[in-house]
C-alpha cells in the first residue's frame, strides 16, 4: 500500500478544473508524506494529460461512465483501487463521488471524511478538516484505515502550475457487480454562465427581490458587471425569482468565493451552511438585527433597490 | 411491502454550538435533541410509501436510551409501526461505517421482507452523508441517493435525483433499494392527539450491539475527530453609514482597498 489517489471527474472531454486542483494538493501532499500522486479515470478522457497538474501515474477503466451509475463508479473505481493500492484516496465531493465513496468504504472496510475543506499533514497522516452541524464548527478527522478515503469540497486550493509532463496511462479491467439503475432523464439546469461552486465572487439574493424582473434587474445585473456567479436563497428559488441550480445553502450549492454578497437575505442557519465560508461577505439588508450581519465583513442597513444599482454604478464608473 | 427507516437524533439546526473543554466534542449541555431534519423526510416518505403499498414501517437508531421520548413523538405518533434503538456503549462509540453495520445488522434481524429503506441524505450535525450509502453496499442493494419524488410500481421504482449544479435525473431501478431524502421530497405531516396516545403502546426495543451478533471491535470507527474547534472568528463586521450611494462608494473603496477583492 503506497500513494495518494485521485478520482479526476471529466466533462466533454475535459477534465473538471476540480480534478486538477485536486492533484496539485496531492502534489504538494505526497511529497511531505515522501509518496507519489496516481489518479484514477473512468471512461473516455485525455488521461496522460493529468501529469501536466502532478499525477505520476494514471488508472483508466474503460467505458460508458457519461451517464452516472453508483454501481458502475463503484465497481469500476474498486478496482481501481485494488490495483494501485493507495493509502488514501481522494476526490472533490461532486454528486458521483459523495454518492459512491461511502460505498467504496464499505466494501474496503475503511473510513471515510466527508466533504473537507482543508487537507493537511500532522505527524505523518492525512488530516481532513470539515464543517460539522451546519458549518457551526469543525472538526479534523483521520483515518486509521486503508485505504483512507477524503472528499474536498471545491475551491479549496489554488490550481496547480503545470508542470508540463505527460502521465503513464495503465488500463485496469472491472467487471459490472452491483445493482445498476436506468437513466430515464436528465434534467439539464437553466443556469448560464459561471459555474457557482468554483466561483470566485457570488452575488446572492433572497425572498425581498420579490419577482424574477426585479433578480435579472438587480442581482444578475450586478453580477454581470463584477464577473460574479449568481446565487440565491432558497426562499428565492422556490418562490421562482432564479434557477433552483441558483440556491446556495444545505440543500443547494456549496459556495467557497472571496468575495459573496447576500443581498435580502435574512442569514438561516441553513443558507449560511453554504456559503459561510467564504472570505469576504457584504449583507445588505433592512432589518438591522438579520442574522447575516454577524457573519458580514461589511454591513449596509438600507433597501437593496437603492444600494444595489448604487454599486453597479459605482464598480462600472471604476471601469 | 415492508420499509425500513433510520431516524438519527441529532442538535436542533438553530443551536448555538459550543466545544467542550478540551476541544474533543460538542458541548451538548442545555442543546434541545430533535429529530434530525433529513429524516424527518424519511420518516414521512416511509409512511406513505406504507400508506400506498401497505405493510409494516419499522425505525431504527442508534443513540441514546433517553431517546424513546422522541421515538414516540417523532416516528411511532406519526404511523411508525415499531421501533428499535440501539443504545449500548458499543453503538455509541461507532463511526459512520460502524453506525452503518449496527443499522443494518438491525434492520436483517428484526425487519424480514424489507423492501426499501429510506434515511436521510445527511444529518444536520456529523453531516457526513455517508451511512445511507454503506448500508446499501453492506446490503448489496441500490440505491439513490439525494432524491426529490419517489413513486414505486409493484417491484421496481422510478426517483427523481438531486446532482452537482441544479441538475435533477429521473432513474428507474428495482427493489430493494436504499433511499436518501432531500429538502422538497415531502412535507412531514405533524401528530395528531390521538395518534400521540396511540404510540405510548406501540413496540419499541432497546437493544445492544451483542444483541445483533456484532462486537465493540467490529463496529470501532475507522476515522475519528481528533479535535473539534469553531470556526475562526470574523472579526466584527463594519456597518457603512449614509445614504445609498454613500454607502455604495465606501463599500467598494473597502472592497478594492482594504479587503482587495475587487
Ligand atoms: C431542511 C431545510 C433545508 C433548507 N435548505 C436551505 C438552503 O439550502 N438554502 C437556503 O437559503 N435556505 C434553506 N432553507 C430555508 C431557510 O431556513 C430560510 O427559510 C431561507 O434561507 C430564507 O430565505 P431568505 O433569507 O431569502 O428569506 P427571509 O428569511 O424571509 O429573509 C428576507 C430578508 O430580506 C430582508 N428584506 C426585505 N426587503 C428588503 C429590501 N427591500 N432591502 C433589503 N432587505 C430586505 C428582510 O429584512 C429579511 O431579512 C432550508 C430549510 C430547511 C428546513
Ligand atoms: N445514529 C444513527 N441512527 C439512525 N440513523 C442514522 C444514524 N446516523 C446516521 N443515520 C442515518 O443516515 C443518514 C445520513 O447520516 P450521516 O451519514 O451521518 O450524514 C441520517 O440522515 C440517518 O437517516
Amino acid at each position: 500500500m503506497s500513494g495518494i489517489l485521485v478520482f479526476a471527474e471529466h466533462a466533454d472531454g475535459a477534465f473538471k478544473s476540480t480534478a486538477t486542483e485536486l492533484i496539485g494538493k496531492a502534489a504538494e501532499l505526497a511529497t511531505a508524506l515522501g509518496t507519489t500522486v496516481t489518479a484514477a479515470v473512468l471512461g473516455d478522457a485525455p488521461a496522460a494529460d493529468l501529469g501536466a497538474a502532478g499525477a505520476a501515474k494514471v488508472y483508466q477503466a474503460a467505458g460508458d461512465f457519461a451517464a452516472y451509475d453508483t454501481g458502475a463508479t463503484t465497481d469500476a473505481l474498486a478496482a481501481i483501487i485494488r490495483e494501485a493500492q493507495p493509502d488514501i484516496v481522494l476526490a472533490t465531493a461532486s454528486f458521483a463521488a459523495s454518492d459512491a465513496f461511502p460505498r467504496l468504504a464499505a466494501r474496503f472496510d475503511s473510513g471515510m471524511a466527508s466533504e473537507c475543506t482543508n487537507l493537511t499533514i500532522e505527524e505523518g497522516k492525512l488530516v481532513g478538516r470539515r464543517p460539522m452541524f451546519s458549518g457551526k464548527c469543525f472538526g479534523s478527522v483521520t483515518v486509521s484505515s486503508s485505504p483512507a478515503l477524503f472528499t474536498v469540497r471545491p475551491n479549496s486550493f489554488t490550481q496547480p502550475a503545470s508542470t508540463g509532463g505527460a502521465a503513464d496511462v495503465v488500463a485496469v479491467a472491472w467487471e459490472a457487480t452491483s445493482a445498476a439503475l436506468t437513466v430515464v432523464e436528465t434534467l439539464a439546469t437553466d443556469s448560464a454562465g459561471i459555474d457557482l461552486t468554483t466561483a470566485d465572487k457570488v452575488v446572492s439574493g433572497g425572498r425581498s427581490l420579490k419577482s424574477v424582473e426585479n433578480f435579472d434587474k438587480v442581482i444578475r445585473s450586478l453580477a454581470s458587471t463584477m464577473g460574479a456567479g449568481v446565487g440565491a436563497s432558497r426562499a428565492a428559488s422556490d418562490a421562482g425569482y432564479c434557477s433552483h441550480s441558483e440556491q446556495v445553502g444545505q440543500t443547494g450549492q456549496m459556495v467557497n468565493p472571496s468575495l459573496y454578497i447576500a443581498a435580502g437575505i435574512s442569514g438561516a442557519i441553513q443558507h449560511l451552511a453554504g456559503m459561510r465560508t467564504s472570505k469576504v461577505i457584504v449583507a445588505i439588508n433592512k432589518d438591522a438585527d438579520a442574522p447575516i450581519f454577524e457573519h458580514a465583513t461589511y454591513g449596509i442597513v438600507a433597501d437593496l433597490f437603492e444600494v444595489l444599482p448604487a454599486i453597479d454604478a459605482e464598480i462600472r464608473a471604476l471601469g | 411491502m415492508n420499509i425500513g427507516v433510520c431516524v438519527k437524533m441529532t442538535a436542533n439546526a438553530d443551536a448555538r454550538i459550543k466545544i467542550n473543554g478540551d476541544a474533543t466534542g460538542v458541548d451538548m449541555a442545555g442543546i434541545k435533541v430533535v429529530v434530525s431534519d433529513y429524516d424527518e423526510y424519511a420518516v414521512e416518505e416511509a409512511i406513505r410509501t406504507k400508506e400506498k403499498h401497505g405493510g409494516e414501517v419499522v425505525s431504527f437508531t442508534v443513540g441514546d436510551k433517553s431517546n424513546d421520548k422522541l421515538i414516540r413523538s417523532g416516528a411511532l405518533a406519526l404511523g411508525v409501526d415499531r421501533s428499535i434503538i440501539i443504545s449500548d456503549d458499543d453503538a455509541k462509540a461507532a463511526g459512520a461505517l460502524g453506525v452503518a453495520k449496527v443499522l443494518t445488522a438491525a434492520l436483517q434481524k428484526n425487519l424480514e421482507g424489507c423492501d426499501i429503506l429510506f434515511t436521510g441524505k445527511a444529518s444536520i450535525d456529523d453531516g457526513s452523508a455517508q451511512v445511507g450509502a454503506m448500508m446499501a453496499e453492506l446490503l448489496g442493494w441500490a440505491q439513490v441517493t439525494k432524491v426529490l419524488s419517489l413513486e414505486i410500481d409493484g417491484t421496481t421504482f422510478k426517483a427523481t435525483r438531486q446532482m452537482d449544479a441544479g441538475v435533477r435525473q429521473v432513474v428507474t431501478g428495482t427493489l430493494p433499494v436504499v433511499i436518501t431524502c432531500e429538502d422538497g421530497l415531502n412535507t412531514p405531516r405533524y401528530a395528531k392527539l390521538p395518534n400521540i396516545m396511540k404510540a405510548k403502546r406501540k413496540p419499541l426495543a432497546q437493544i445492544s450491539v451483542a444483541d445483533l451478533g456484532l462486537d465493540a471491535a467490529g463496529v470501532a470507527p475507522k476515522a475519528s475527530t481528533l479535535r473539534y474547534e469553531l470556526p475562526p472568528t470574523r472579526p466584527a463586521g463594519r456597518i457603512i453609514d449614509g445614504d445609498a450611494a454613500t454607502a455604495a462608494k465606501e463599500l467598494v473603496r473597502l472592497l478594492r482597498d482594504e479587503a482587495k477583492v475587487i
